[in-house]
């Protein structure tokens, strides 16, 4: 299969995409160190950079990135879709996140 | 498993004891008003280089301290071999050239008041002409890989800083810790978001806390200016990037310290006194950071950068890093190594390691980086507040 997701640890609910993913599509996802983790079909469109969910996450989950909460999910999330600003928030900065987010969304 | 390459080092060693990958002759600016006397003296006598810049007249309390540490630093930075010192008036000069004169290094000092510019470019001509011949008589010596004391910052990131250059950084210090590196890092504001990752990094809870208490202190700074930096990360080009929150974006810059012990807190420019990785209070401005650690004594810079910062310095020289193939391919003459290679999962972080550490070696060894090539000289002091 092909390799298309990279892990900063191998127990990261998120997985960066290396490259352009389509929705559908079957890949790899691999740790930096090269040790395969699991195979992950998309459920959306993610591009290179973006991050991709490694399991299923209920709205409010600490989602983990570099064995870290690098925030919450703001709504639930499928396996498989497309974890960004619309669907996760920092914990630290809630009101600035929000903002962020309106701005990206009145553009 | 090989460590580091296999290739032997050379560089200079320095009457203290530190090692040098340069032999620079440098002529160094006390102060502003003395800039043209010095860039006389480096265009009258080849091999010599000037280090001008903005600062040095009225500054008082901490701000002339960190100006004065910054330029005694520099000169006492085992890449310079000798220096002439060029300031206004003699006392603040000759307090530059004492600070410099500790490390063994030979050292003039002149100053302009009662001479004026020509007779002064005159004396500390034939002074550095004399240095000149000192320096290319020294030769290249072997030396070994933890004597080059190494420092890190990135610019312009983006999701392949995190995910690529700054953990390779990480794997690349993680190695040179093993065998007693000196090692620094820093960027105070930048860590904001996963500052408990630096704290729980700390060999101790002294540093812990004064780590602690200089965080706080710059968070306080930008909010006394009525500015939140936090409403401004991750900016919307990271957005763009895939970055969504501020913790992620501060985990990704702290790769860069790999897993290695903090074991101490260096303020802006002051020197480590132990091997091992520290924390410098530092601005995140990619040529003030820099020109820090070459104060505080570090020889070989490396600079991970996603977009694609240009920047370089006079005296340490800086490696550039990108794993964004986009910037690999519109900006080669400034990326020293290619680690795209992570992305397409051609090599992993041990494979981008050995890449990175093997342009260390070349770069000790004395070929010229991308930043030395296309003369990135940038020399920038940190200024803490306004003058008299």
């Amino acid at each position: 299969m092909k390799k298309g997701i990279l892990l900063h640890e191998a127990s990261d609910d998120v997985g960066v995409a290396a490259m352009d993913i389509k929705s559908g599509e079957e890949v790899q996802a691999v740790t930096l160190d090269g040790v395969p983790v699991a195979p992950v079909k998309t459920v959306e469109d993610v591009p290179l950079g973006h991050k991709v969910a490694m399991c299923e996450m209920p709205q409010g989950h600490h989602v983990q990135e570099y064995g870290r909460t690098i925030g919450y999910a703001s709504h639930d999330i499928k396996f498989g879709a497309h974890v960004h600003v619309h669907n996760i928030k920092s914990l630290r900065w809630a009101a600035s996140s929000a903002n962020l987010l309106e701005k990206q969304e009145t553009k | 498993m090989t460590l580091l390459p296999k290739i032997p080092l050379t560089g200079y060693r320095r009457d203290n004891g530190r090692v040098g990958i340069r032999n620079h002759v440098l002529i160094l600016s006390v102060d502003d008003i003395s800039n043209a006397a010095v860039e006389g003296v480096a265009n009258l006598i080849r091999g010599t280089m000037a280090l001008p810049h903005p600062y040095g007249r009225l500054q008082f309390g901490a701000d002339l301290e960190l100006t004065f540490n910054t330029l005694m630093g520099t000169g006492r930075n085992p890449n310079v071999a000798a220096v002439v010192v060029i300031g206004i008036e003699p006392k603040w000069t000759d307090y530059i050239v004492k600070g410099i004169a500790e490390t063994g290094k030979p050292v003039a000092g002149f100053s302009i008041e009662r001479h004026g510019d020509l007779k002064t470019i005159e004396m500390a001509s034939r002074k550095a002409k004399e240095f000149v011949h000192y320096a290319t008589e020294l030769p290249r010596v072997p030396v070994e890989w933890k004597e080059i004391w190494v420092s890190t910052k990135c610019g312009e990131s983006d999701t392949t800083s995190g995910l690529a250059a700054n953990p390779t950084v990480g794997r690349v210090f993680e190695r040179l810790e093993t065998i007693g590196n000196t090692l620094i890092f820093g960027e105070t504001t930048e860590v904001t978001g996963a500052e408990h990752k630096i704290i729980e990094q700390c060999a101790n809870p002294e540093i812990a806390a004064q780590f602690k208490a200089a965080f706080d202190n710059y968070q306080e700074l930008v909010e006394s200016q009525g500015v939140s930096l936090l409403g401004t990360q991750p900016t919307e080009g990271n957005i763009r990037g895939g970055l969504s929150t501020i913790e992620e974006k501060a985990f990704g810059n702290v790769e860069k310290m790999g897993r290695c012990k903090i074991v101490g807190f260096l303020e802006p420019a002051e020197a480590p006194k132990r091997p091992g990785l520290h924390f410098m209070d530092s601005s995140s401005a990619a040529a003030e950071m820099v020109t820090l650690c070459c104060a505080a004594g570090a020889v070989l810079h490396l600079f991970p950068t996603g977009q694609g910062n240009i920047i370089g310095n006079k005296i340490e020289p800086v490696i550039k890093l990108s794993a964004n193939p986009l910037t690999i391919e519109t900006m080669s003459e400034h990326i020293d190594v290619d680690l795209s290679g992570l992305l397409r999962f051609e090599h992993n972080l041990d494979g981008a390691a050995d890449r990175t550490l093997e342009m260390m070696a070349h770069t000790i060894n004395g070929r010229l980086t991308n930043a030395e090539t296309l003369h990135h000289d940038e020399f920038v002091i940190t200024k803490l507040y306004r003058s008299a």
